[in-house]
């Protein structure tokens, strides 16, 4: 296992009732920067995203994070090794306020004001909200709360389940910039699942492509963006040159 | 770089969302159904020909009843809310915690029949101590033993706490008889308050208040307290919770504990208020209690209060005006509820 | 021609047949095998109970939905058949009357049960038919006039069923109305038990088990889920009430206690569940079982009360009063070891050898 892989699968496979979804993944994230996991529906990447923080027992195989084996901890110990989870849904609690949502996510239930300053000034419209019911919240601005969550204390992982999923265009612009400062410090890596193939372009350093639970590439995204062909076998779609 | 700018354009968030007029109506309208339900009855009853003192009389009844009911079924609708679980034993908690007050409130026989104040709370106080510690230790064996092992399967929840409610009577036969065990209220806690015409039972006041105060502690724990809010996420999404660094488990050991010694709280209560104990009677009231959490709505506290005074006010109104359809009113008033809102009165928003 | 009369679902497993035609056999000729009154009394009971719990298994173990209003339907099959005989007095009509009236009522009101589950979670449904089967106990209680009330009623049967109805002797035994009476009993409680045994096994069954498993899914399909569920519990129902029925007719008696109770209700649960949910045998089983222990494991635990009269609380609790107590705890157990119950249990040993 090289030492630059900050969480690694072997053999990962994930049985839910009678259905065998992961059959086998071998991924591997590297430390720094964003790793993109493409796939179409129903390939397996939420599974694997579930599989890794617990959510869902794997049946065989091991998964590495920091070198250390988490495949059988339980959920609230792989989060305390620091990795956030944020899901397709969001997972944020409706009948809390903004304010409340984040208490959760801290600490002790204290904040680091700098990091949470740092945070609202990348999200203005949660220091609006501050002390709203985060139900209000439009969609974009629930995205922004379920992402400030998993960042309030710095975690070495990120695992991000379609961000981008129903939200309008200039949204999916200010995430893409705010991901983008989120990892500037070098301290957070994130694994993007992302059917948003501009956006997946933008971030992506490293990509992996996943199908009927088997990843299937894995590689450098510049690699995979400069290859038509291999991203219309993988894909079935062309990624855009980079703007 | 600042996004403050680009947050603007296609955010639809110009006008800051408040709730308007017909949402907070809406909100408001399962609490206004208490007072409504009084005021039609107030109608019913003088059109019937008795006097106002009477629907006084059968109101504060229907509030004690209602608080009561509530202590007993907040353990559970919590329990429902936060861990997905059916407890169908629930009543057991509310027969053992009788027992147990009344046996200690038997055993302090002198402070209790005293005409002091004071005495009695002497005895009251450790007979509900007991019985709640009593409660919460078998809910704490109840949870890991009977429920843990079938998280996630309901129907084996509902087969396996009924089992254990029934294991649980027997036991309770086996070691106090099959016997009423009669407990007569001390003189400081009968009697009662002449207000104008109306007699008003003292100890429907003190439980009333007491049932109250119990509600307020909640609220406030639930709202106030980093204990609280854990509670109301795990309730919304438990696994969110879990995700966030927290065992849920514990948490749900907890809330078990403490729902099955409100349980028994509400067992000495009622104890008093009947002033006989038998073996069934968490069985007999497990139906109430039911009925209450699905009106009030699974996983909500303030839903249970709303939903327990309905029943406790339906209980007494329909038992003066019509009492052969008491039970069968309070079905239909369920009946009703649920046509109008399937939830329940106050439902939880469940993000999962 | 076992085939076709089992509607194809035969039990291999050697055990199981053995315990099976072990349980037809000795009901068959109770009187003969096992004379006296007690004894053909309990097996009249555990013939009705078997039909009883087998309806129950049908809504339980094959639809998968828990209702708690069961032994509402056994008491209206019950009261119709002792309403007519009170009012019509004794006779075979007033019985088929009686039948008849039970049943539909069964039907109709377990048809508004079930419309009303559209709009309600499956847990809220089962917390419903609690309630309504308490109000309804408390209902019969109070209608006095009508039911009889906490006491009940006794009726006349047709004299054919009498013991003075005498036919002379047959093979040491004396042939009169009530042995007339059971042989009654037990051919309708076969004939329904084989009815419940074609409707499980045909496509309407196994549509409900594809609902049990995966209701969404049937949904998906095109199953209309609603519906299948709906004629689920109307059939339940209505075997239930014919069953009610046969016991009523076999007492002579019929009162909120013995009907309506949520002990008998308990009591049914117990039985499908140690004896196998979803496959109508363990029904066979759990009555039988569960009966038999009732009438003759009392006596045992009275025996081991005495003996154990020394030590104060071992001999409460093998009290003969405590039965329950121990079948509650096989109960729970039988939920967490063999969710199957005996029948599954006895077919998983055939598989693994």
């Amino acid at each position: 296992m090289s030492e630059t892989a900050l969480l690694s699968l072997e053999g990962v496979h994930t049985h839910i009732g009678r259905y065998h979804i992961l059959q086998g993944v071998d991924l591997v994230v590297p430390r720094g920067g964003v790793t993109v996991l493409l796939g179409r529906n129903g390939a397996g990447k939420t599974t694997t995203m579930r599989t890794i923080m617990g959510l869902w027992q794997a049946s065989a195989g091991q998964i590495h994070f920091d070198g250390r084996p988490i495949e059988s901890l339980p959920t609230p110990e792989i989060a305390k090794a620091g990795i956030a989870f944020v899901p397709e849904n969001m997972g944020i609690f409706a009948g809390l306020t903004v304010k409340e949502n984040m208490v959760l996510a801290a600490r002790g239930g204290r904040f680091d004001q700098a990091r949470l300053d740092w945070i609202l000034t990348l999200f203005p419209a949660l220091r609006r909200f501050w002390a709203l019911s985060a139900g209000n919240l439009s969609g974009g601005q629930k995205q922004m709360l379920a992402i400030a969550r998993a960042v309030i204390e710095p975690r070495r992982l990120l695992l991000i389940d379609e961000p981008s999923k129903g939200l309008a265009p200039a949204i999916v612009g200010a995430l893409t910039q705010a991901f983008s400062e989120l990892i500037a410090d070098g301290e957070t890596t994130i694994l993007l699942v992302e059917q948003n193939l501009h956006m997946a372009q933008c971030l992506g350093r490293s990509v992996a492509v996943m199908d009927e639970g088997r990843i299937v590439h894995a590689g450098m995204m510049a690699d995979l963006a400069a290859d038509r062909d291999l991203q219309g076998r993988l894909l079935g779609l062309s990624l855009e040159p980079t703007p | 770089m600042s996004l403050a700018n680009n947050t603007g354009g296609a955010d639809q968030t110009v006008v800051l969302p408040g709730p308007g007029a017909r949402e907070r109506l809406g909100r408001a309208a399962p609490y206004l159904s208490v007072p409504l339900l009084a005021l039609v009855a107030l109608v019913l009853i003088l059109a019937q020909g008795s006097s106002v003192p009477t629907w006084v009389t059968l109101t504060v009844a229907g509030l004690a009843m209602g608080v009561m009911l509530f202590i007993m079924a907040s353990g559970l609708t919590l329990v429902f809310g936060l861990m997905d679980v059916l407890n169908f034993g629930h009543g057991a908690f509310i027969t053992v915690g009788a027992y147990v007050g009344v046996t200690v409130l038997i055993w302090l026989g002198s402070a209790f029949a005293a005409d002091n104040v004071w005495l009695n709370l002497l005895a009251i106080v450790p007979a509900i101590a007991a019985a709640m510690a009593v409660a919460g230790l078998g809910g704490w064996f109840f949870e890991r033993s009977v429920v843990a092992p079938v998280y996630g399967a309901h129907l084996k929840q509902i087969l396996v706490t009924m089992g254990a409610l029934i294991v649980t009577e027997q036991l309770l036969l086996a070691i106090w008889g099959p016997e009423r065990i009669p407990i007569n209220r001390p003189d400081a806690l009968s009697g009662a308050f002449l207000v104008g015409d109306a007699a008003i039972e003292r100890y429907r006041v003190y439980a009333t208040v007491l049932g109250l105060a119990i509600f307020g502690a909640m609220a406030y724990v639930l709202r106030r307290t980093r204990v609280g809010l854990l509670v109301r996420a795990g309730v919304e999404n438990g696994e969110m919770v879990q995700a966030m660094g927290y065992r849920v488990r514990v948490l749900f050991a907890g809330v078990f504990i403490v729902g099955s010694a409100l349980a028994a709280l509400g067992g000495v209560m009622w104890a008093l208020y009947d002033e006989v104990i038998t073996v069934h009677i968490g069985q007999n009231l497990m139906i109430m209690v039911f009925i209450v959490v699905i009106i009030g709505g699974l996983g909500s506290v303030e839903g249970c209060l709303v939903g327990a005074l309905l029943v406790g006010l339906m209980t007494n109104y329909t038992g003066f005006l019509t009492p052969t359809l008491s039970l069968g009113s309070t079905i239909l008033l369920m009946v009703v509820v649920l046509m109008w809102r399937p939830q329940g009165l106050i439902a939880v928003n469940k993000g999962h | 021609m076992i085939r076709w009369l089992l509607s194809g679902d035969v039990p291999r497993q050697p055990v199981l047949v053995v315990v099976l035609a072990a349980i037809l056999i000795g009901l068959a000729f109770t009187p003969f095998i096992f004379p006296g009154t007690r004894t053909v009394d309990t097996a009249a009971r555990i013939c009705v109970f078997i039909v009883l719990v087998a309806s129950y298994d049908l809504l339980l173990g094959y639809t998968g939905i828990v209702s708690f209003a069961h032994t509402m339907f056994f008491g209206l099959g019950a009261y119709g058949v002792a309403i007519a005989s009170r009012n019509l007095g004794a006779g075979w009509d007033s019985i088929l009357i009686g039948t008849a009236a039970g049943t539909v009522s069964a039907v109709a009101l377990a048809l508004l049960i079930g419309l009303f589950s559209l709009r309600v979670r499956a847990i809220f449904f089962a917390m419903v038919t609690l309630a309504v089967a308490s109000a309804f106990l408390i209902l019969v209680s109070q209608l006095f006039a009508i039911t009889g009330g906490e006491d009940g009623l006794n009726y006349r049967v047709p004299q054919m069923l009498t013991p003075a109805f005498n036919l002379g002797d047959f093979l040491g035994q004396r042939v009169d109305g009530r042995m007339i009476g059971y042989y009654l009993v037990f051919t309708v409680a076969l004939a329904l038990f084989l009815v419940l045994l074609r409707i499980v096994n045909s496509p309407f069954g196994r549509v409900l088990q594809a609902i049990r498993e995966n209701d969404f899914r049937a949904e998906a399909i095109g199953y209309r889920t609603v519906f299948y569920r709906t004629a689920a519990t109307c059939l339940s129902a209505g075997f239930a009430a014919l069953a009610g029925a046969l016991l009523a007719v076999w007492l002579r008696y019929t009162g909120p206690d013995t009907f309506l109770s949520l002990d008998i209700m308990i009591d049914i649960l117990l039985m499908v569940v140690i004896g196998g949910m979803g496959t109508m045998y363990g029904a066979a089983i759990g009555a039988t079982l569960f009966i038999l222990a009732e009438t003759y494991l009392r006596g045992v635990m009275g025996w081991a009360a005495e003996a154990t009269g020394a030590i104060p609380v071992l001999t409460d609790l093998v009290h003969p009063d405590r039965w329950l107590l121990w079948l509650g705890l096989l109960f729970i157990l039988s939920v967490y070891f063999f969710p199957s119950g005996i029948v599954g249990r006895l077919r998983l040993r055939r598989h693994e050898r």
